[in-house]
């Protein structure tokens, strides 16, 4: 019973990422590169994810915070947060990233880094529930 | 020997999440894979230490050819990022290009910007394809003609003792080349 319930939360979850654009059909990528040889691969890729946004996250706010600001490097780490986020689906966080980077070519960092800070914390947040309940599903016996 | 021997890739990203997902899309594939981070490592890994390359293989170019080259380092095919610090993927197109030892080993570039001058550049150099990332797995799947060429290749260069001609025979179905439509002609 409970695992029945588990799954049709798990597909709720993804439907409704997907629905309201936090994910796209790159994320279905790396659920297909997931299988038995590989079970755990969605998870490993995406707490890569947390860990490469974290490091740049720090990096960006320095470069922010840095006077004269270096527009250069700026955009070198956006262009790594926009790439990594494209490669695991997470739509939203790259579209703010594309956003932002446009801030950062005109060399106005008036633009808020905080929106792109915001969608990510969001996706991290909806993910690591989303991957826990599939956890959690593939677990109950 | 009749078996299947397992192609093997070299993957070069500076970015880890595309390594794992290069990596992983290769390996799914079938494919014996290498990644690194970096041009330099690549050429290290390939065994090209930059400068001195042709001039020392030189005493010894009949044998690798002779031999099969690629059992050398066993590389079949490079696919590397483009936008890399130092080294770009370009730069490590060219090099591989120059070299004697591995001009022939297909090079495709990756790259997550759609700049057509760029990407026309790189093929035009003799890159194979250019994908745009995020890399999947259809992507990869066009790997595999470009992998079978050599193959063929090394086929012919063992029974002629030819260099290989020109490359340009074999062309994936994307390029876009005007393509003559056969019905016409009746």
């Amino acid at each position: 019973m409970d695992r029945n319930r588990l799954r049709n939360q798990v597909a709720s979850m993804r439907r409704s990422l997907f629905d309201q654009g936090y994910l796209d059909d790159q994320f279905i990528q790396l659920e297909e590169l997931q299988d038995d040889t590989n079970p755990n691969f969605v998870e490993e890729i995406v707490t890569l994810f947390y860990n490469d946004s974290a490091r740049l996250i720090q990096n960006i706010e320095q470069a922010l915070n840095s006077s004269p600001i270096d527009f250069c490097k700026l955009d070198d780490y956006m262009h790594q947060f926009k790439g990594s986020s494209s490669s695991i689906g997470a739509k939203k966080v790259t579209n703010e990233c594309t956003a932002f980077r446009e801030y950062c070519n005109a060399e106005n960092a008036e633009g808020s880094f905080q929106q792109v800070k915001q969608e990510y914390a969001i996706l991290k947040r909806k993910l690591e529930v989303y991957l826990q309940t599939v956890r959690q599903a593939s677990q109950t016996a | 020997m009749a078996t299947q021997t397992q192609f093997h890739v070299l993957a070069v990203d500076d970015s880890l999440i595309d390594r794992k997902l290069i990596e992983r899309l290769l390996k799914t594939s079938s494919y014996q894979v290498t990644a690194v981070d970096s041009g330099s490592k690549a050429l290290e890994f390939l065994g090209l230490n930059g400068e001195n390359e042709d001039e020392e293989m030189n005493s010894s170019v009949e044998s690798v050819s002779a031999a099969d080259e690629d059992h050398q380092v066993g590389v079949n095919l490079i696919i590397t990022d483009y936008c890399m610090p130092g080294m770009t993927g370009y730069d490590l197109l060219r090099k591989i290009k120059q070299s004697s030892s591995f001009k022939d080993i297909p090079v495709v570039i990756m790259s997550s910007e759609n700049i057509p001058s760029r990407i026309n550049r790189c093929l035009e150099d003799g890159a194979e394809e250019f994908f745009l990332k995020p890399v999947k797995l259809s992507d990869v799947n066009k790997l595999r003609p470009h992998l079978m060429k050599g193959i063929t290749t090394k086929n012919e260069m063992q029974s002629n003792t030819n260099k290989r001609k020109g490359s340009e025979e074999i062309q994936s179905p994307d390029r876009t080349r005007p393509r003559y439509n056969e019905l016409e002609v009746v």
